[in-house]
């Protein structure tokens, strides 16, 4: 059976002998029905059983794994919950998937520095639970937190609704311990705000698990705000709600969250979220401000002038807290309704300044028409982030090419807005391409020197994020043609 | 590539084919800091000005070689500000000086959008590596996850991987108001008392404890700044008066900072316990910083440091004999040694700055 997904049996036997001399036999998968579901992440589109699977508890055993993968030559791919949308965690056909899920301890929170130390399985939202009883919290707040994991959060550097003022995982995370390809501890950064050398740290966030395998994080808590309120404030007009939002910063507010849904979008949450939004309303923006009871009538009061100076047809203002997390409940279970709206999606992710928002929203609704396909856009304003929709069926192969060729129109056109082909989702196997779009080869050769310097034997997550030469060439020709055929086969799929 | 970064590029190739060790200087004004330098100096300043400012993108793109001071009038106009209030240390200071020494002020440690060091607020860079190419990193958005976060590795890297030549910087709002308070304490006691309003919605945005007295800043809207000074209590402290005093403590022109004695600059958790060294000592930062004056032995001092969860920097004067920074654990001074070395494969960056020739870097393969 496992023939037929192209597996090298005796090469399977040795790994899986050697993996079983450092794991109890019940943590070492390598029959298909048990490495089925490892196949992909959060990103279905790509797709890739792993020779094995292995699901260690402890640090240790994790330094043994990566020595005798190490040893043996055998490519390793971490991955934390599975949630991520880029294909960072896709397994190698010929390499061990490497498990964190069972490190889901959290280790201390403590009061005093502000500070939770946990394991990289433990999920996002845990950690704001688990702070919770000293009126702290941790800030990044992804869509998915109540099922992604730290580990997970920190290989992407994730963001979330409330990144605007508090900033993305690499703002809140103090300090990594984690494991060298070749099973070493090393610890980046620490518990103090700076280290000595170079920063590290830096690097290692967003690294999609390309440079280390983390076996502990110590993030940062900040205090609860005594009170948050949220702006629900629709516009007739896309471009009326983009210019809002500029309006907003020039106005020298950072909200707590500014994020905007347009109609299509709106329309696809309502039925499955209630939030209360506008239906009529051309684009939703909500709008929150956060902070001591004073500070957050003054700035809403500021906030709703400036929105309605910005054309804004109606501004309601969240009156309580269970009215609040409604409000958001419509953006947050954005990704599950277009889930319950059409057969698949295809969320994407790059971001743009922000002055460039309605020409790119426009650019959008001309690529929905050209390729037939429909394309709701929620996306964090207050950034620049955009998250187009793109909804398909993928028992279509011809809806599913379309969909792929959408999403790379649409991350050429964050490139030639001076944006980035993602903003918080990552580049894993997804965006390989575009990446030659977006850099040039001595600069995406730099990443393969970062790469080299971390990880030599490059065994670590290989084939991610760094495009080689000749993928990039090929993307070349594939552009200059795309012209002539209107969705021609496309090889890198 | 224009003309002012041929001629940079021009110096880098030149250097490499002769393994002459190179010495990134700009204006100057950082030169106490680090490790003795060697080599020939580059100034880079021909770089200069802002490429493009666009306030309601809160972000801006300066080339490496215009004066802090140009940069942040610039900003001041638009009731805007670099978050991490850095140090000019002199009139010459550069931004480009700014990135690669790393270093923030007062208001790295405060609470809301404008925490953080030098690195949080870096979006993207340009840098000319040991072989002279031009390499572009990150980008001018707020969000960007493609490829690895080298522009914010630059950060205080002191020219170690290449000459940084642009910067894209988050910028952020001034705050409306500020007020600064002042209160009677001994160094426990306000240890004690700055960790536990660090874990308070407070507006918090810079704090100082010197000889038995705390001053705290508050930072934000009227309203709250109001809110929380009437919280607080304290010694309100007249508004002159106090930027003076934020502006000694960043500049280093304070008294505290006078005088021959050795310089230490001790990074630890907020929480610490008192460094108890003996010596006259400034905290800021809430606690994480412990500025102490003392001719004890540098290892005395790292050990104290060390054990306090931290690490300890000789910033001025002292016997530099022993390396001003920390030594690394082997295993980071190993990827530090290969990082440099695809960066910049001749060496020539390795003015001695960061880690002089022989210590801890090299011993690493």
């Amino acid at each position: 059976m496992n023939q037929s997904i192209g597996v090298d049996l005796e090469r399977q036997r040795q790994v899986v002998t050697a993996l079983r001399t450092v794991l109890p036999e019940s943590c070492v998968l390598f029959r298909e029905e048990d490495t089925r579901p490892y196949e992909c992440d959060g990103l279905t589109l790509y797709r890739q059983v792993p020779m094995a699977v292995a699901l260690p508890d402890r640090e240790s055993q994790v330094a043994q794994v990566l020595k005798l993968c190490h040893a043996m030559q055998v490519p390793v791919v971490p991955r934390g919950a599975g949630t991520g949308l880029s294909g960072s965690a896709l397994p190698h056909a010929g390499g061990v998937l490497l498990s964190m899920a069972k490190f889901n301890r959290i280790l201390e929170i403590d009061r005093d520095a502000r500070t939770a130390t946990v394991q990289p399985g433990v999920r996002n939202l845990a950690i704001s639970e688990a702070a919770a009883p000293h009126r702290l919290y941790y800030a990044p707040d992804p869509s998915s937190q109540i099922a992604c994991t730290i580990g997970g959060n920190v290989a992407e550097n994730s963001g979330g609704v409330h990144c605007l003022k508090y900033g993305l995982t690499v703002h809140n995370v103090m300090r990594v311990r984690a494991l060298t390809v070749a099973g070493e501890v090393v610890e980046f950064g620490g518990r103090a705000l700076d280290s000595p050398g170079l920063d590290l740290l830096a690097v290692i966030v967003g690294s999609e698990g390309m440079l280390a395998v983390t076996t502990e994080v110590t993030v940062k808590l900040v205090p609860m705000p005594q009170l948050a309120r949220c702006i629900m404030a629709s516009f007739a007009e896309v471009t009326d709600a983009c210019h809002a939002v500029a309006a907003l910063i020039a106005a020298g507010i950072i909200p707590a969250g500014l994020e905007m849904l347009d109609q299509a979008a709106s329309r696809l949450v309502e039925p499955f979220a209630h939030a209360g939004y506008d239906l009529d309303a051309a684009a939703v923006l909500l709008c929150e401000s956060d902070g001591t009871p004073e500070e957050v009538s003054d700035e809403i009061e500021h906030m709703s002038a400036v929105l309605r100076r910005s054309h804004a047809t109606r501004v309601q203002v969240s009156n309580n807290e269970s009215e609040r997390l409604r409000f958001w409940a419509g953006r947050k279970n954005a990704f599950p309704a277009a889930g319950r709206a059409a057969p698949a999606y295809y969320c994407m992710d790059g971001t743009i300044p922000r002055r460039h928002l309605a020409a790119m929203l426009l650019s959008i609704q001309a690529m929905e028409r050209k390729y037939g396909l429909q394309c709701p856009n929620v996306f964090h304003a207050g950034d620049g982030n955009l998250h187009p929709l793109i909804l398909f069926d993928d028992n279509d192969p011809d809806s599913v090419a379309r969909a792929k060729q959408f999403g790379a129109e649409i991350l050429e056109q964050t490139v030639q807005l001076g944006g980035t082909i993602s903003g918080e989702h990552g580049v894993g196997v997804e965006k390989l391409d575009q990446m030659c779009l977006q850099f040039d080869r001595p600069t995406l050769d730099a990443f393969g020197a970062v790469k080299q310097a971390f990880d030599p034997s490059g065994l670590l997550n290989p084939g991610k994020v760094v495009p080689t030469l000749h993928r990039c060439g090929e993307y070349g020709k594939l552009r200059k043609h795309a012209g002539a055929a209107q969705f021609p086969e496309l090889p890198r799929f | 590539m224009d003309e002012a970064v041929a001629v940079v590029a021009e110096q880098i190739r030149a250097a490499a084919a002769e393994r002459q060790p190179l010495r990134v200087r700009a204006g100057g004004s950082k030169d106490f800091y680090g490790n003795t330098p060697r080599g020939t100096v580059l100034d880079p300043r021909a770089a200069r000005g802002i490429i493009s400012y666009e306030p309601t993108e809160l972000a801006l793109t300066v080339r490496c070689g215009t004066p802090l001071a140009e940069l942040e009038a610039a900003l001041d106009a638009h009731g805007q500000m670099l978050a991490f209030e850095p140090p000019h240390y002199g009139e010459t200071a550069t931004i480009g000086g700014c990135i690669g020494s790393g270093l923030a002020g007062p208001r790295r440690a405060s609470a809301g959008y404008s925490f953080g060091g030098v690195r949080d607020f870096v979006l993207g860079a340009k840098l000319l590596d040991g072989r002279a190419q031009l390499l572009s990193f990150g980008g001018m958005v707020m969000k960007n996850v493609a490829g690895y976060d080298v522009a914010r590795l630059l950060a205080g890297s002191l020219g170690v991987l290449g000459v940084i030549i642009e910067v894209s910087l988050k910028v952020v709002p001034k705050h409306k108001v500020e007020s600064t308070l002042r209160f009677a304490m001994n160094e426990t006691a306000a240890l004690n008392q700055l960790n536990a309003w660090g874990g308070q919605p407070l507006p918090l945005s810079a704090s100082a404890w010197h000889m038995d007295t705390l001053f705290v800043r508050l930072s934000g809207s009227t309203s709250a700044v109001e809110a929380a000074a009437a919280r607080l209590g304290g010694q309100a402290i007249d508004p002159g008066v106090a930027a003076q005093f934020w502006h000694g403590l960043r500049e280093q022109t304070d008294p505290f900072f006078s005088g021959d004695l050795p310089l230490w600059r001790l990074s630890v958790p907020s929480p610490a316990a008192a460094v108890e060294l003996g010596t006259d000592q400034l905290v800021e930062w809430g606690g994480a910083l412990r500025w102490i004056r003392s001719t004890r032995s540098t290892a005395e001092i790292r050990a104290r440091a060390h054990s306090l969860g931290g690490h300890a920097t000789l910033f001025r004067g002292g016997d530099r004999t022993q390396g001003v920074f920390t030594p690394l654990a082997p295993g980071i001074a190993a990827i530090h040694q290969r990082l440099r070395a695809q960066f910049d494969p001749a060496g020539i960056f390795d003015s001695g700055r960061m880690y002089p020739q022989g210590q801890n870097a090299n011993h690493a393969r």
